[in-house]
C-alpha cells in the first residue's frame, strides 16, 4: 500500500474524555462542551487558539454547526466526518493531515455520540431509501458468524470457544473496573458472562459491547511545536485507514475468521511506524472489541498472535493488564460502550494516559519497562465488509 | 394435439398446520378435529401464488412461457395495485406478457382459471382463510395456492364441457377491510345451493353428452360445507366417485380449494379419466375435464411435490397463540428496535429483476455477484456481466446464526450464508425451519416471501428454506 505516512510530524498535546454512560442529564451539546474544555485545558490553550476542527459523529448531528453552535466557535472551519464505527478515528486522522500539510498550526479532533436518547436496544443506523433487499441482520448477528467459523477452522471445541470469549469479556470488565470514566466499572464473574442470555448465535449479552453516550477530543500541533504546550506530548507514528470492497458476503472463499481490511491497515501502519514486531514493540493496544470474537480475531489480524493461536494466548493471559501485551487496558468498548464518534478518540485518551504514566492503578508495567508505542484500532461494518483504522502513537520521537 | 389444456400445474401448501384441537385447548371450546394449513407469518396470497406458479411452470417444462398471468384470491395483498404483476416479475416473464387480477369472491377464481384456459396462459388461485377466534371459519379454513399452465403442447387434461348457474343471494359476505366473513343461517344456504347444483350439473353433463356414471372423479368444493356435502345426492352422482376434499387435513382454501383438490386428483389420475369440478360460490360452476395419454409421461418427469407429499411433510405443532399472532388477532409486544422503513418505489423499480426474480450477474470468469454488480469483483471489468437467475438453483448453508435481537413477527430470525450450486454466495433469512435443527451443510432452496409490511407496502424478497429432497420436504436436520 502506497502511503507515505506522517511519522513524527504532528503530536497530540492535549486530550479530553467525558465519562461514558447513560447520560440522561447531558445533551450532545453538553458532551461536546465538556470534552473540548477538558482537551483545551489539558493543552493549556483557549478555544480561540484552535485554527480548525474535525468533528466525528455518525448520528448525533449533521454539519460542522453541530460543534460550532454549542461552542460558539467564531467562524472557523469545522469538518463533519462519518466513517461508521471508525468515525472518531477518522476525525483524528484528517485533523492530523491538516496540521502536517502546514495548513493549520493547532487543530482539534472531537468525537461525540448520543446513543441512549433513541430508546432502542443496540445500535440503530439510518439508511438511505432502499429496495428492501439488504440484510436486516443486527450487528451482534453479523459478528456472531466469527465464533463458529474460528472454532471450526482451528479445532476449538464450542465450549472452549465460549471460555475464550468469556475470558475476553472478563478481562475487559476487569480493566474497566479500574477506570473512573468507564460506563461499567465492575468486575463481572466469568460464570455470569458465560451464562448470560443469548443475543445472536453463541453471543450472550456479555459478549456484546454496551450502548452509551460520550465524547472525547484531542488537540494536535506540529511536532516541533509540541513542547510549547506540554513536556510529554504523544507523537503520531502512523495513521492507516482502509475501506474494503465489501466482497466477503458474496465471496465463497471468505471464511469469517479474519478481517482482511484490518490486516491491510495494520501492515500499512506498521510500515509507516517502522514496526517490525508489533507484539514485542508495542506497550499496549486499544482495539475494537465490539463483540468478544472480534477481539479474538483482531489479535491475529493485528499480528499480536500467530494464526490459529490467539485463543490460546487469550486463555494464557497474554493480553491481560499484566500480560505481555495489554489489550484494552482502559476496559475497551466492553466497559465503555460504543458511542460511535467518540470511541476512536477515547482509545487515544488511554494511550496518552498510559504512555505518560498517568493511569494510576491500571498503569501497565510495559511503559516503565521502556516501551514507548501504543496502537489504536477501530473497525466499522462487519466481517467481510468493513472499514478499518489503525494508528500508532508514541511518547518519543524516533531518531 | 391442438386443443388447449393443462400442460403443467403446481400446488403450494404452506409448511405449517394448526391442530384444530389446539383451539379448544386455548379457548375451551370450538376447533373440532383434524388440521388446517397455515400460511406462515411471512406469506400472503401473492407470495404463495408465486410458489405455486414456479412449480407449475417448472412442471410444464423448459420453454413454457405464458402470454398472461391470471390471479385470483379473496384475500388480496393489495387493492388498486395489481398483485399479478408481482407473480409476473417473480417468474421473470417478459414485459409483453399480461398480468391480471380477479379478486374478491371465491367465484372469481373459477372465472380467472377459465379465461387462462382459453390460450397459453397461467392461472393462479391463492387464498388465506380465517375467521374470528373460536369460530368455524377459523377452524375450517385453510391456506393454499394452485397454479395451472395452459397450452397446446401435450396437455395432460383438456376441458370437455361445463355449465354455470348464477343466483343472487346473500349466504356469505365480508365488508372490505373486515378480518372475518359473516354467514346467514346454514339451512338457508343449503336450500339455495342445491337446486343450482342440480341445474348446472345436468346442463354440463348434457352439453358433454355424458351420464353421471361416466364421471371417474367428482370434486365438490364450496365454503358452505353442508351444501357441498349434499351435492352428490341431489345431483344423482355416485358417492364412490366423490373424492376426498382434503378439508380434514388442510381445511378449505377458499378460492384455491377446488384447484387444490383437482391437483390432488391429477396427481394420481390415469389417462382417459373424466373429472367433474363442481364449485359452490354464489351459484354453481361445473367444469368437466378429461385426462390424456400425456399424463403418465408428465408424472414421470415432474419434479415438483404432489399435494399428498406436502400434506405428509409438515409441522403440526404450531401453537394457537402463534397462529393468532400471524393472522393479526394477537398483538404481541415488539422488540425495542425500530421497525424497518418502507421499501422505496424508485430503487425497487430499478432493481426489480433482483428483488422479485433473484437475478444476479455473472462476470466473464463465471463468478456470480449477488446482488448484481456492474464491476467484477475478480477482474474489475465494468459492465461485462450477464444476468443469472438464482431463484430456482439449490444451495448449501455455508454458515448461519440465530439473531434474537432483529425485528421479526416470528422471532428469532435465522440468518444463513448460502452458496448456490454452480457459484454465488448469498446472505438471507431462513424460513419454515426449526432454529435448533439448522446445520452447516444443509441443503436449501429459495422461496419467495413477504419480509415485512410498512406503510402498506409489502416488502417481498427471497428467503432460503430446507430443500425438498426426493419425494419429501426436508426438515433441515441433515448434516
Amino acid at each position: 500500500m502506497a502511503s507515505h505516512g506522517i511519522r513524527d510530524k504532528v503530536a497530540i498535546v492535549g486530550l479530553g474524555c467525558t465519562t461514558f454512560g447513560e447520560h440522561w442529564d447531558r445533551s450532545t451539546d453538553d458532551l461536546l462542551i465538556d470534552a473540548s474544555n477538558e482537551a483545551l485545558g489539558s493543552a493549556g490553550v483557549a478555544l480561540d487558539d484552535i485554527d480548525a476542527f474535525w468533528l466525528g459523529t455518525m448520528g448525533s448531528g449533521l454539519s460542522g454547526m453541530t460543534l460550532s453552535r454549542p461552542l460558539k466557535i467564531d467562524h472557523k472551519p469545522v469538518t463533519h466526518v462519518e466513517n461508521y464505527c471508525a468515525t472518531g478515528s477518522e476525525a483524528f486522522r484528517n485533523a492530523c493531515y491538516a496540521v502536517a500539510s502546514g495548513a493549520y498550526d493547532v487543530v482539534m479532533a472531537i468525537g461525540v455520540e448520543k446513543l441512549k436518547d433513541s430508546g432502542y436496544m443496540g445500535l440503530v443506523v439510518p439508511s438511505p431509501a432502499h429496495d428492501g433487499t439488504a440484510s436486516q441482520l443486527t450487528a451482534p448477528a453479523s459478528f456472531s458468524f466469527l465464533a463458529p467459523a474460528y472454532a471450526e477452522k482451528y479445532g476449538v471445541d464450542p465450549d472452549e470457544m465460549k471460555d475464550v470469549m468469556t475470558r475476553i469479556a472478563w478481562k475487559n470488565h476487569r480493566n474497566g473496573a479500574l477506570n473512573p470514566r468507564a460506563q461499567f466499572r465492575k468486575e463481572v464473574p466469568a460464570e455470569t458472562i458465560k451464562c448470560s442470555p443469548l443475543v445472536a448465535g453463541p453471543l450472550g449479552i456479555f459478549d456484546c459491547s454496551g450502548v452509551s453516550d460520550g465524547s472525547a477530543a484531542a488537540i494536535i500541533v506540529r511536532a516541533e511545536d509540541a513542547h510549547r504546550y506540554t513536556d510529554h506530548p504523544v507523537y503520531v507514528k502512523a495513521l492507516s485507514f482502509v475501506s474494503g470492497p465489501a466482497t466477503g458476503p458474496i465471496d465463497p472463499s471468505y471464511d469469517y475468521t479474519t478481517f482482511t481490511e484490518v490486516v491491510k491497515s495494520a501492515e500499512d501502519a506498521y510500515q509507516q511506524a517502522g514496526i517490525a514486531d508489533p507484539r514485542a514493540e508495542l506497550a499496549m493496544a486499544e482495539v475494537h472489541d465490539c463483540f468478544t470474537p472480534t477481539e479474538l480475531v483482531l489479535m491475529e489480524d493485528l499480528g499480536f498472535a500467530e494464526r490459529g493461536f490467539a485463543w490460546k494466548e487469550v486463555l494464557a493471559g497474554t493480553f491481560d493488564l499484566e500480560g505481555e501485551l495489554p489489550v484494552n487496558p482502559d476496559g475497551g468498548l466492553k466497559s465503555f460502550g460504543h458511542p460511535i464518534g467518540a470511541s476512536g478518540l477515547r482509545m487515544l485518551f488511554e494511550c496518552w494516559t498510559q504512555l505518560r504514566g498517568e493511569a494510576g492503578e491500571r498503569q501497565i508495567p510495559s511503559v516503565a519497562a521502556g516501551k514507548t508505542k501504543a496502537l489504536t484500532h477501530n473497525l466499522g461494518g462487519g466481517p467481510g465488509a468493513c472499514v478499518s483504522f489503525v494508528s500508532v502513537v508514541g511518547s518519543e520521537p524516533d531518531a | 394435439m391442438t386443443t388447449t389444456g393443462i400442460v403443467g400445474y403446481g400446488a403450494y401448501l404452506p409448511y405449517w398446520r394448526l391442530d384444530r384441537t389446539a383451539i379448544a385447548g386455548a379457548l375451551g371450546s370450538g376447533g373440532g378435529r383434524g388440521y388446517r394449513s397455515v400460511a406462515s407469518y411471512d406469506e400472503d396470497t401473492t407470495s404463495m401464488a408465486v410458489e405455486a406458479a414456479r412449480r407449475a411452470v417448472r412442471a410444464a417444462g423448459e420453454g413454457y412461457s405464458p402470454y398472461a398471468v391470471w390471479f385470483s384470491t379473496t384475500a388480496p395483498a393489495y387493492l388498486d395495485k395489481t398483485n399479478a404483476t408481482t407473480i409476473h416479475s417473480a417468474l421473470g416473464l417478459p414485459s409483453y406478457a399480461g398480468a391480471y387480477d380477479a379478486i374478491g369472491g371465491v367465484r372469481s377464481g373459477v372465472g380467472a382459471m377459465k379465461i387462462a384456459g382459453t390460450s397459453t396462459m397461467l392461472g393462479v388461485v391463492s387464498d388465506i382463510r380465517t375467521g374470528l377466534p373460536g369460530g368455524a371459519d377459523e377452524a375450517n379454513g385453510g391456506d393454499a395456492a394452485v397454479a395451472m399452465c395452459f397450452g397446446k403442447q401435450d396437455p395432460i387434461a383438456v376441458e370437455i364441457g361445463g355449465a354455470a348457474a348464477v343466483a343472487e343471494f346473500t349466504d356469505r359476505w365480508r365488508t372490505p377491510g373486515d378480518p372475518a366473513s359473516k354467514q346467514w343461517e346454514e339451512r338457508f344456504g343449503e336450500q339455495a345451493y342445491l337446486p343450482l347444483a342440480e341445474e348446472a350439473v345436468a346442463a354440463a353433463l348434457k352439453g358433454a353428452e355424458l351420464e353421471p356414471t361416466d364421471l371417474d372423479h367428482v370434486i365438490v368444493s364450496g365454503l358452505h360445507a353442508r351444501a357441498a356435502r349434499g351435492v352428490p345426492r341431489a345431483c344423482g352422482l355416485d358417492p364412490a366417485t366423490v373424492v376426498d376434499d382434503l378439508t380434514g387435513e388442510v381445511g378449505n382454501a377458499g378460492a384455491a380449494h377446488w384447484a387444490l383438490v383437482l391437483a390432488d386428483v391429477l396427481d394420481r389420475a390415469a389417462s382417459g379419466e373424466t373429472i367433474a369440478v363442481i364449485v359452490l360460490a354464489d351459484g354453481v360452476d361445473v367444469r368437466l375435464w378429461r385426462t390424456t395419454d400425456a399424463i403418465e409421461a408428465y408424472r414421470e418427469r415432474r419434479a415438483v411435490p404432489t399435494v399428498r407429499e406436502q400434506i405428509a411433510a409438515t409441522r403440526t405443532d404450531l401453537d394457537y397463540a402463534r397462529f393468532l399472532t400471524w393472522r393479526g388477532f394477537l398483538h404481541r409486544e415488539p422488540p425495542r428496535r425500530p421497525e424497518p422503513d418502507r421499501p422505496a418505489s424508485p430503487p425497487t423499480m430499478r432493481t426489480h429483476d433482483w428483488k422479485f426474480g433473484l437475478v444476479g450477474t455473472r462476470d466473464e470468469t463465471g463468478f456470480v455477484h449477488l446482488p448484481p454488480a456492474r464491476v467484477s469483483m475478480g477482474t474489475g471489468e465494468v459492465d461485462r456481466m450477464e444476468p443469472v437467475r438464482m431463484a430456482d438453483t439449490p444451495a448449501t448453508i455455508a454458515t448461519f446464526t440465530i439473531d434474537r435481537l432483529a425485528y421479526s413477527l416470528s422471532p428469532p430470525v435465522v440468518a444463513a450464508i448460502v452458496d448456490f450450486d454452480g457459484g454465488g454466495r448469498f446472505q438471507c433469512e431462513m424460513t419454515d425451519v426449526d432454529p435448533d435443527a439448522v446445520r452447516i451443510g444443509d441443503r436449501v432452496e429459495m422461496t419467495f416471501r413477504r419480509l415485512y409490511t410498512v406503510d402498506g407496502i409489502h416488502n417481498y424478497f427471497w428467503k432460503a428454506r430446507p430443500a425438498a429432497t426426493g419425494d419429501e420436504i426436508g426438515t433441515g436436520t441433515e448434516d
